[in-house]
């Protein structure tokens, strides 16, 4: 085992073990806030995988913008305006049939692929590459992503000022 | 490269790493805290026409000391219905997210925790940790003035990042990179050189690009002193109103993470400001170690120019907290909304014309 299976496997666990608390949790800012570890432990294996562009996104997408809004509307709405916000368990039944049939299907396909195993290169900085790809394969995709941001974004202004 | 000294004098990948990452903390962070603490109140009082701490050692230079002293013989008080977990967390995240920037910081051309290609990016990633571990606080504490301030400063931060974002891609179009060390390299030589004075490449660019890298210099020092939470803009601790905001519950070594904290990363958006626009570790009148031929005294003296223009910087931060008065919260936000952001903006299209050209 070396160092980066060490760090791995400690990446895993932090995704794994806070993943199941933010499923858990009773407390809905408690699970906010370990969403704040299962995203930190995802931007760790990226990095580990040799993703470093896609990993600093991960965190100042998720972390820097998405939890930080997600822990403002909890927090908004939970301990100012009194809403109490429910977190319980209802249609344990159907639910539980369908999470079982879902498990199965993914176990099933983890199992019965045929691996391939390589052995992994050294990784290198895939920035550039990343925007020569983004400007010239899938500049079409790339600018309508654009758009669609930018729907979103006036959408969500035009509706608060309401 | 410190670390492949390390490796050689220990023989083993992951001693060599725990001594790098550990380095900045030990050698840099805790000294300067302990330095900036005194200069701070050294500074505050001579602006206000006050002595400042005189009684500890000569002209109270030992007076930091003597408080961590006090600070580890604390109580630690903690209120009755915080909620425990996440209060013992918070100082830690909010300590850990600001140390993590120090990771890509080039303190010179020897050392550097990591040589990561997305360096100054990285750095504005983990600043998402700071945000939301004094979120955590503020909410952890169960204390109205708390939470106050930790949304402040949760809003401040994400609002300031934009123009700061905008001015660090400004910077990218014009030196083809994101690692502070090859930005550092690029500005390499004498002061002219630095992106300031439009950075190494003569010509008509060069001319072009001055009085936009200056206002760009104004908005990005701006907006990340607004991120550090410094006066004038430190509405998330304002006393008159909000108690200390976030961390009002704190006491004891608590609270003495999160000043460490604050001071260290007084540092780290120095360090980055010098790093974009004022060649880094760069001398600005080529070096000693070149001109008498010894080659180890070239790092030592990247250091010194380092910490040099870090603590300048540091100084003007002193210097406008005892000048301004304190933001509103909403002259604040259309501060940065209002006028950085279209100004960034302007300055991104002109860069990115005069870089095409």
């Amino acid at each position: 085992m070396t160092v980066y299976d060490i760090i791995f496997y400690l990446f895993a666990a932090v995704t794994l073990i806070s993943a199941f608390f933010v499923v858990t949790n009773r407390n809905i800012v408690h699970s906010a806030f370990f969403l704040l570890f299962t995203f930190f432990g995802v931007a760790g294996i990226y990095v580990m995988l040799g993703a470093d562009f896609i990993a600093i996104v991960q965190l100042i997408v998720y972390v820097g913008g998405i939890l930080i809004l997600l822990l403002f509307g909890v927090m908004l709405t939970n301990k100012i305006v009194n809403v109490e916000i429910k977190t319980g368990t209802i249609h344990a039944l159907p639910a539980s049939i369908v999470l079982g049939l879902f498990a199965g299907a993914i176990g099933a396909a983890v199992l019965n692929t045929n691996w391939k195993i390589v052995e992994s290169p050294d990784p290198v900085p895939t920035t550039a590459a990343i925007g020569r790809m983004l400007i010239n394969e899938y500049a079409l995709v790339f600018e309508l992503l654009g758009i669609l941001l930018l729907i979103a974004l006036i959408g969500a202004a035009s509706m608060a000022r309401r | 490269m410190i670390y492949d000294w390390l490796y050689n004098l220990t023989g083993s990948e992951m001693i060599a790493i725990g001594i790098q990452s550990l380095l900045p903390l030990y050698l840099f962070i805790l000294p300067f805290a302990l330095v900036a603490v005194l200069l701070e109140r050294k500074v505050a009082a001579h602006m206000q026409d006050r002595l400042g701490p005189m009684r500890v050692g000569y002209h109270g230079l030992l007076q930091t000391i003597a408080d961590i002293l006090k600070l580890l013989q604390k109580e630690d008080t903690v209120a009755a219905d915080i909620d425990k977990k996440f209060f013992d967390l918070s100082p830690l995240l909010v300590f850990a997210g600001s140390y993590a920037a120090f990771a890509a910081i080039p303190f010179s051309g020897a050392f550097m925790g990591s040589n990561i290609d997305l360096g100054i990016i990285y750095i504005i990633a983990v600043t998402g940790l700071v945000v939301a571990g004094i979120l955590m606080g503020g909410w952890a504490s169960n204390n109205k003035y708390s939470l106050l301030g930790a949304m402040r400063a949760a809003a401040q931060i994400i609002s300031f990042e934009i123009p700061t974002l905008l001015i660090v891609i400004t910077v990218i179009m014009i030196t083809g990179t994101m690692n502070l060390y090859t930005m550092s390299e690029w500005q390499t030589g004498y002061f002219w050189n630095w992106l300031i004075m439009g950075g190494p490449d003569l010509g008509i660019t060069k001319i072009l690009f001055i009085p936009l890298m200056v206002i760009s210099f104004l908005i990005i020092f701006l907006s990340t002193l607004a991120e550090v939470n410094r006066t004038p803009f430190d509405i998330p601790e304002a006393e008159s109103e909000i108690v200390a905001g976030y961390h009002t519950e704190y006491s004891g070594m608590k609270f003495a993470m999160f000043f460490l904290a604050e001071y260290a990363n007084m540092f780290a958006v120095s360090a980055i400001v010098s790093a974009l626009f004022f060649g880094g570790y760069q001398s600005p009148f080529g070096y000693l170690g070149n001109l008498l031929e010894i080659s180890w005294l070239i790092p030592i003296e990247q250091f010194f120019w380092f910490t040099a223009k870090g603590v300048f910087f540091v100084l003007v931060q002193m210097w406008l907290r005892w000048t301004l008065p304190r933001f509103r919260v909403d002259q604040l936000m259309s501060f940065c909304w209002k006028y950085l952001i279209p100004i960034s903006f302007v300055i991104l299209l002109l860069v990115g014309l005069i870089t095409v050209l």
